[in-house]
């Protein structure tokens, strides 16, 4: 039995939480497992502890304690507040598997750094992607999400959405954007898939990372021989960076560009399927395309196990006192369905003003690439809907496999017809 | 209303660009904050409190009028 299954078989008692009270509430073990048919919904456990005690003791898969904060107000006051580290080094970081503490071995990249390392070296990227330069890119977004429907379609009636649509569509555009010969992608993606997997072994992700390590340094040597208008290229032109460090950066926005899109975009189609009056509201209308985008980043919020820092003072969030040295898990997704932030934020509601969402995160680390993110989604969503009036899901809905067992939630695959 | 940037700690997220675009824009060089109008019409003050609510570095601040309008 893996890690993760172990996890999973301890967390049972979790289930059904709506119907059996279940005492004591704490503490809580994470990652909890969702409840058996809501795939859309944070686990019973978290939302819970939403309601009963919203900042709350949490037991780690090996056996470590840390803080759960799970209401919208207190998540954006630990991540806006400085002295919440995101330095993975320091005792009492919170990881979610081996995997995780794993990677902490290896230089950082800025996600795990602190101000002002942090600052210096995400300002060196912030200019990629500024929203007037990622609009820039919608004809181009869009040429190549048509390119990918047109193969899918032809001449057939089914094929799985993740594989030849959700996938590609980010991986493309991440690729064109860094100067990665999309060729490789079978590599990194595989790679990228056990980095993120919660049931990898650390083996596992420390040969996936030196893999990854490898193929990015020697892409920026490449560059610097022979440069191109990517990402790449501009980094190892800058001269404030050696290879390695441009390697990591690399590895970085890779990884981010890739699994976070392809999974909004596979379940937020299959929460449409879901949800038929919604789907006709947004087919009926597509002007809502953009607010809809925002919904469902808020319903399905993708970072499902929370995002982790460490206090380095004593600081009071939601009325407990977190300890210098004491972890924490901000659960993003129990944040998004706050009812005080979201009334009846439980039901998917495309014409909702849904733009307090922080499933980009919150604070200074807040996605980079989320005006990118918002430009490919809403691409991809508009098109699938006006190009596919048929779209249906091709297999019971109790058969499709979420990725229960990864950081970046969604399914494995999603067989579709029309 | 009058609104006011940190420029040293914005981190670039645009999110205040997409809801006042007239408001602010991003740096070409950098995609730090800009301010476009310090003194926005009224018809954009929801647009601006919104941005100032979603901005993840608290890099925005407004001040409101007085009832006699003055900032």
């Amino acid at each position: 039995m893996t890690t993760a299954e172990r996890t999973e078989a301890e967390h049972d008692t979790g289930r059904g939480a709506g119907l059996t009270p279940l005492t004591p509430l704490t503490p809580l073990a994470v990652p909890a497992t969702r409840a058996e048919g809501c795939p859309f919904d944070p686990a019973p456990g978290v939302e819970r502890a939403r309601r009963e005690e919203p900042v709350t003791r949490a037991t780690l898969w090996d056996g470590s304690t840390c803080w759960l904060v799970t209401r919208h107000q207190d998540v954006r006051e630990v991540l806006g507040d400085p002295r919440f580290s995101a330095d993975a080094t320091r005792p009492g970081f919170p990881f979610l598997t081996a995997g995780g503490r794993e990677l902490a071995t290896v230089k950082p990249t800025f996600i795990r750094q602190d101000d002002p390392e942090h600052a210096r070296l995400r300002r060196m990227l912030t200019a990629e992607f500024m929203v007037k330069k990622v609009e820039a890119m919608r004809p181009e977004v869009q040429r190549l999400a048509d390119g990918l429907l047109d193969r899918m379609t032809a001449g057939r009636d089914s094929a799985d959405l993740v594989a030849e649509f959700a996938l590609p569509l980010p991986s493309l555009v991440i690729c064109l954007l860094l100067g990665v010969p999309y060729d490789d992608h079978k590599f990194f993606q595989e790679r990228s898939g056990l980095l993120l997997s919660l049931r990898s072994t650390a083996e596992e992700v420390r040969t996936a990372q030196e893999d990854l390590r490898r193929y990015l340094t020697r892409l920026a040597e490449s560059k610097r021989r022979d440069p191109d208008d990517g990402i790449i290229s501009r980094l190892v032109a800058r001269g404030e960076l050696d290879d390695e460090e441009v390697s990591s950066m690399g590895r970085l926005l890779l990884i981010a560009g890739h699994e976070t899109t392809a999974n909004m975009t596979a379940l937020s189609t299959l929460a449409l399927l879901r949800n038929p009056d919604q789907l006709k509201r947004l087919r009926a209308d597509p002007s809502l395309v953009k607010g809809a985008v925002e919904e469902l980043l808020r319903y399905l919020t993708i970072i499902h196990n929370g995002l982790p820092r460490v206090a380095t003072e004593d600081v009071t969030i939601g009325g407990r006192t977190i300890r210098a040295g004491e972890g924490v898990l901000c659960t993003l997704n129990s944040a998004n369905r706050d009812d005080g932030v979201f009334p009846g934020g439980d039901a998917l509601d495309v014409g909702r003003d849904a733009r307090r969402h922080i499933a980009f995160g919150f604070g200074v680390h807040q996605c980079l690439g989320q005006p990118l993110a918002r430009v490919e989604l809403q691409i991809a969503v508009e098109t699938l809907l006006r190009r596919l009036p048929g779209l249906r899901l091709a297999i019971p809905f109790e058969d499709v496999r979420f990725r229960h067992d990864m950081g970046i939630y969604g399914v494995h695959a999603l067989p579709v017809a029309w | 209303m009058r609104v006011h940037i940190d420029q040293e700690k914005c981190c670039g997220a645009g999110s205040c660009v997409l809801s006042a675009p007239e408001v602010f824009d991003q740096r070409e060089e950098d995609g730090i904050v800009v301010l476009l109008d310090a003194e926005p019409p009224a018809g954009l003050h929801d647009a601006v409190h919104e941005a100032v609510a979603i901005c993840p570095a608290a890099a925005i601040s407004v001040e409101q009028a007085d009832r006699a309008g003055r900032v």
